[in-house]
């Protein structure tokens, strides 16, 4: 693995003041703190609880896709492709982007009408994707159980990225601009003065500020409640693993919507892959392992590709889905308080997303143009009962 | 010397690795893990957790100052987040294991 760049994070003391502080440390945060400061607004705090890549950023499977339900998201990640693919010579980090293409597999009749609008918009939008029969899925990936599926939908475009040197790319550029990077920085209490102005309160002492960014992902209605706001999102624990290291051959990321299995192969060779389980519904982030993940995603992986049976599974670790009612994200300023403003509920899709967002998000706030995103995914849909939902969603 | 140093076999990390990473500001030894990628192979870490331990130990008793920046419950050498399993399990034994009943 190669990945260049001094961590800055902890060289620094926190300053008594500042314009920006984004809470969070994660690919959204590092983003538009990067972005930020290339537009010359550098006066920026990042706190992260942890070390960077502990949460969710650190913890996701890596894909990168235009297949989705909603023209906003099919748009949104033509863009954020396009940047991905320049983000090795701007930041001078290898993220490994590799377009293998995402193979989703249709298991029942209902599901493969609503897949075709989904395509039928897709391709209006000038992404590729094609319905395949199983047979022709099979030219894809031989190794596929053809009796498990009715019919595929693939997008050759789609791919991977290695998420790790992703956010050290964004965090030493934002801090060779001037960003301050604070890591083990828990954010404890956040006063309200008045309007744009704030006192938040960390493990590491007080820094006032004129905006707080909430960037904790899964963690962002607890610190929304530090300022009596209460966010619709929640957290959702999601499992992955990872086997030991086979010849390179499989090409694109598979997925079954309907239970949520993914799977692709990494760079190293790994299968690495998760499927949804339940998990316990009372507002707390979870990251324990369970046995029942390994045993859910091994059958499932199995009746999609009979032939993994003999590969090892080597770990397995959690990472947190920040889960918005729509299956769509929240974001801008809250309506009540200036300059408190939200980036969350991403449904583990916020990974990949992170690089157009942090783009329009600092456009935004450095008074440029307002893109649609902003009224679409504003926090007070939910209330106006105005959502059409997002609907390929892995889990 | 240390380019020639093995500190993780399976993923042919070497002392020279470590070292940077460390020398970067890679305080942690999660982050030395997931920066090196040691301790990610069939072992699991079970070959250079205790090597990384003592580097990371050796670099803070040369520099306190490094020692300062870190958080109080990173101060003392500990191994990195154990995954489970405890040694690689095949798939389909895992899949026969699928709705069990039994306490978990």
């Amino acid at each position: 693995m190669s990945a260049s760049g001094r961590m800055p994070a902890a060289a620094h003391r926190l300053a008594s003041e500042a314009e920006t502080v984004i809470i969070g440390g994660g690919i959204m945060g590092l983003g538009i703190a990067y972005e930020l400061a290339r537009r010359g607004r550098s006066d920026v705090h990042v706190l992260e609880q942890e070390y960077l890549t502990s949460g969710a950023s650190g913890r996701n499977g890596g894909g990168v896709r235009m297949q989705w339900s909603t023209e906003l998201n099919i748009r949104l990640m033509q863009e954020s492709m396009e940047i991905c693919r320049d983000f090795a010579s701007e930041l001078g980090i290898n993220v490994w982007l590799r377009q293998g293409g995402y193979l989703f597999l249709i298991r029942g009749q209902a599901e493969l009408a609503q897949l075709e609008r989904s395509v039928a918009l897709q391709n209006r939008c000038g992404v590729p994707t094609r319905i395949l029969t199983p047979q022709e899925a099979l030219r894809i990936v031989p190794e596929l159980n053809p009796k498990s599926f009715v019919a595929a939908c693939y997008n050759p475009r789609d791919g991977v990225v290695f998420p790790w040197p992703f956010l050290w790319g964004y965090a030493h550029a934002a801090s060779e601009l001037g960003v301050q990077i604070h890591t083990y920085t828990k954010v404890t209490a956040i006063d309200v003065l008045g309007p744009n102005r704030f006192v938040v309160h960390t493990s590491k002492g007080p820094i006032r500020c004129e905006r707080v960014i909430n960037a904790a992902g899964a963690w962002s209605p607890a610190i929304a409640k530090l300022v009596g706001v209460e966010l619709p999102n929640h957290p959702h624990r999601h499992e992955i693993l990872a086997t030991e290291s086979l010849k390179p051959f499989l090409k694109p990321l598979v997925s079954v919507l309907s239970s949520g299995l993914y799977f692709s192969q990494s760079m190293r060779g790994e299968i690495v892959g998760g499927i949804t389980v339940p998990d316990h519904d009372d507002g707390q982030v979870h990251l324990g392992s369970r046995l029942r993940f390994l045993e859910d995603m091994a059958a499932d992986l199995l009746s999609v590709m009979p032939v993994l049976s003999q590969v090892r599974v080597l770990r397995q670790w959690a990472g947190p889905y920040d889960v918005s009612p729509d299956g769509l994200p929240i974001l801008g300023e809250h309506p009540a308080l200036p300059g408190f403003y939200l980036v969350c509920g991403f449904v583990g899709y916020g990974f990949m997303m992170a690089p157009v967002i942090a783009r329009y998000y600092a456009e935004l706030l450095c008074g440029g143009s307002r893109h649609p995103v902003f009224d679409r995914c504003r926090l007070s849909r939910f209330a106006d009962g105005t959502s059409e939902r997002e609907l390929m969603l892995i889990g | 010397m240390s380019e020639k140093c093995i500190v993780c076999p399976c993923e042919d990390v070497t002392l020279a690795d470590v070292e940077q990473a460390i020398g970067l500001g890679y305080l942690d030894i999660d982050e030395v893990k997931r920066f090196t990628g040691l301790g990610t192979g069939p072992c699991q870490g079970k070959l250079c957790m205790v090597v990384t331990c003592q580097l990371l130990q050796k670099v803070q008793a040369a520099d306190p100052s490094r020692r300062d920046r870190q958080p109080e419950s990173q101060k003392e050498p500990h191994p990195f987040t154990p995954r489970p399993p405890v040694v690689p399990v095949s798939l389909y034994v895992l899949a026969a294991g699928k709705g069990a009943d039994r306490e978990r």
